[in-house]
């Protein structure tokens, strides 16, 4: 785990009030329970990584959390007071912003196009209210220096970016719009080595800027090299959230996968998985 | 990672030639399109098609084009299609017609009146088509037949089983509304360019061309209008985005659904322009007015940059491809050609623009 050394590991999971907890979350669909019982918390600053193979719930617990689905039990409290999401819009409003696998990006689109999509920043009244091109491309730019891309320039079309690219400038965009609560879907999955890292170090920097990040990963490796908690899910259930330096990737390895088979496992394929 | 190093520059872009970043503009092809069509015409037609008189001439049915491509390439930026505006020209023109003819209203009160019934006609389009998912094109391609059909049985309705409607100009010939809507502007502009020997004059001293036809008035102030909104309002970034993906586009908090409905309400009222205009000019309406007009606008409107997927486009490229479709249809009148080489004109002209296009959207998207 060389990777380990390369960001801040804050005292985030410290003292700190979360932002949003969740407890006892229970999603049912129809007669099948996807999730029963799950507990999570989220506090500025810190990556929070949940961790789970396919069909654990991951997805349904995030789209929970972003106001996608309503909970058929449990409670969500954001910042201390209980809160019910009728529509992802009112989630977004409160400061949760989930950056999904598609990204939400139009390829065609210039980056600061896409940046201010749906949140165009405008100057002049009534008629003469217009698009203030200068000053989206100025703060557009600056955005994507600050999490260390740098732009051909704004009219850069978002096709051309690279995955990792884009990845960024959907997390750009979240965090410049006053997001306190930053879920990201199984970012890294699609990417490659270098890109991975970029994305990585992205997560890093907006941690360090108070954000809280919520890490769905099924990449041990990934998810330790920037997380400050891990909480496992399995079959719809929490498995128990383990501090950094409190658990190794074996053990994290073997929650996920459920334990015994993994062993077997693990042995033949010499510990690359 | 070290920051440092990256904002100092990034070593891997060069430094973008002119001519690359040309290469990226929607609205390129179109402009080599009339450069193209002008040393054509230059070398082959007659020296009379670019004296001021011969461009009027040829402006003329672009301007009455592209006022439809207007509309229509919004629309498809917008992601949709509507097949239905050359029908729908027809359509506003009966209405226009009964209006001042058979209602003896006004124009202050008839040009508003038709404007709002296409509006009305665009976003019944509009709403089947956001509201039943279909494809806009087999939509409005119901509504090219029906609103064709309306018109020919409103018309026989209103004349008593003729398909013309005569008597427009006898009414609205002294209404003060009328100088917007039919004839020329700038006319004693004109009168003083001839008196000091600047244009063309007949013997008697009146110059050649009256005028402006203010047909070429509307086409320029909407093709900078549309620019505009396009390029410079959020809502033109709205358009933009509900053609490139309208799930993304609705995800990030652009109202869909409202700017798709708007933009067939605005292409409904670019083809009742079209209709009061010529109804006016031509001082009765018909039902074979706007024939086939959607197919050209379309044609204009691609041959202007816009992709068939919506999302790309530009409303100068409409402007520059209807004068193209203009130059051409008129232009061969100055030459030797026969005729009917227009239409095998504009299908191949068709045919380069969407290869043209799809070779540039593949350079804009990174494809390779």
């Amino acid at each position: 785990m060389t990777e380990d050394t390369k960001f801040h590991h804050g005292d985030a999971a410290g003292d700190q009030a979360p932002i949003v907890e969740m407890k006892d979350i229970e999603k049912h669909f129809g007669n099948i329970i996807a999730l029963a019982g799950v507990s999570f918390d989220v506090k500025p600053g810190e990556c929070h990584c949940l961790l789970g193979d396919n069909g654990a719930g991951k997805s349904t617990f995030i789209k929970t959390m972003s106001g996608v689905h309503k909970p058929t039990k449990g409670e969500i409290y954001f910042e201390g007071k209980p809160l019910h999401f009728d529509t992802p819009r009112d989630a977004m409003e409160a400061g949760i912003a989930t950056v999904f696998q598609d990204l939400a990006m139009i390829p065609l689109m210039s980056v600061t196009r896409n940046f201010f999509m749906g949140r165009e920043p405008t100057k002049g009244k009534g008629l003469l209210k217009r698009f203030d091109v200068e000053h989206a491309n100025e703060v557009c730019m600056e955005e994507m220096r600050k999490m260390g891309i740098n732009l051909r320039g704004p009219d850069q079309a978002v096709g051309t970016l690279s995955g990792g690219e884009r990845q960024t400038v959907a997390i750009a965009r979240a965090v410049y719009f006053g997001a306190k609560i930053l879920i990201l879907d199984e970012p890294t999955s699609a990417l490659g080595v270098r890109q991975t890292s970029n994305v990585l170090a992205t997560i890093d920097k907006v941690r360090s800027q108070g954000v809280g990040v919520v890490f769905i990963s099924h990449n041990v490796r990934h998810a330790l090299a920037v997380g400050d908690r891990f909480t496992v899910l399995n079959r719809g259930k929490t498995l128990g959230t383990a501090t950094r330096g409190e658990i190794t990737p074996e053990q994290l390895q073997d929650l996920m996968a459920g334990g015994q088979e993994m062993a077997e496992l693990e042995g033949s394929l010499g510990g690359t998985v | 990672m070290s920051d440092s190093a990256q904002i100092a520059g990034d070593e891997r872009v060069k430094k973008e030639p002119f001519m690359t970043k040309l290469m990226k503009r929607p609205e390129l092809g179109a402009m080599a399109g009339v450069v193209l069509v002008v040393i054509f015409f230059a070398i082959t037609a007659d020296d009379s098609m670019f004296t001021l008189a011969g461009v009027m001439n040829f402006m003329t049915p672009a301007a009455q084009l592209g006022i439809l491509a207007i509309g229509a390439a919004l629309l498809m930026i917008g992601g949709e299609f509507d097949l239905s505006i050359g029908s729908m020209v027809a359509f506003a023109g009966l209405f226009f017609g009964v209006c001042v003819v058979t209602w003896q209203l006004p124009l202050i009160v008839a040009i508003p009146m038709t404007f709002v019934f296409a509006a009305f006609v665009g976003a019944v389009n509009g709403n089947i088509v956001i509201r039943s998912g279909l494809p806009s094109f087999i939509v409005t391609l119901a509504f090219l037949f029906i609103l064709r059909g309306l018109s020919l049985v409103g018309l026989k309705a209103a004349t008593g089983g003729s398909t013309q409607l005569r008597g427009v100009r006898d009414v609205v010939e002294n209404d003060w509304l009328a100088p917007f809507f039919s004839g020329e502007a700038f006319g004693s502009l004109f009168t003083w360019l001839a008196a000091n020997g600047m244009i063309d004059t007949f013997k008697s001293g009146a110059p050649k061309v009256p005028g402006v036809p203010v047909e070429i008035l509307w086409f320029i102030v909407l093709a900078l209008a549309a620019t505009y909104v396009l390029l410079r309002t959020p809502a033109g970034n709205w358009i933009f985005a509900a053609g490139g993906d309208s799930t993304a586009a609705s995800n990030s908090g652009v109202p869909v659904s409202k700017i798709k409905v708007s933009l067939f309400m605005l292409t409904a009222c670019c083809a009742a322009l079209v209709a009061i205009i010529t109804v006016i000019d031509a001082g009765s309406t018909d039902a074979r007015r706007g024939f086939q007009k959607e197919f050209e606008a379309i044609i204009a409107a691609v041959i202007g940059g816009c992709l068939l997927t919506g999302g790309y486009g530009s409303a100068i490229g409409a402007f520059f491809g209807s004068i193209i479709f203009g130059m051409v249809v008129i232009g061969l009148t100055y030459t030797d050609f026969d005729q009917d080489w227009f239409q095998v004109f504009l299908g191949a002209m068709l045919l380069i623009a969407v290869l043209f296009n799809n070779a540039i959207r593949k350079r804009v998207t990174g494809e390779r």
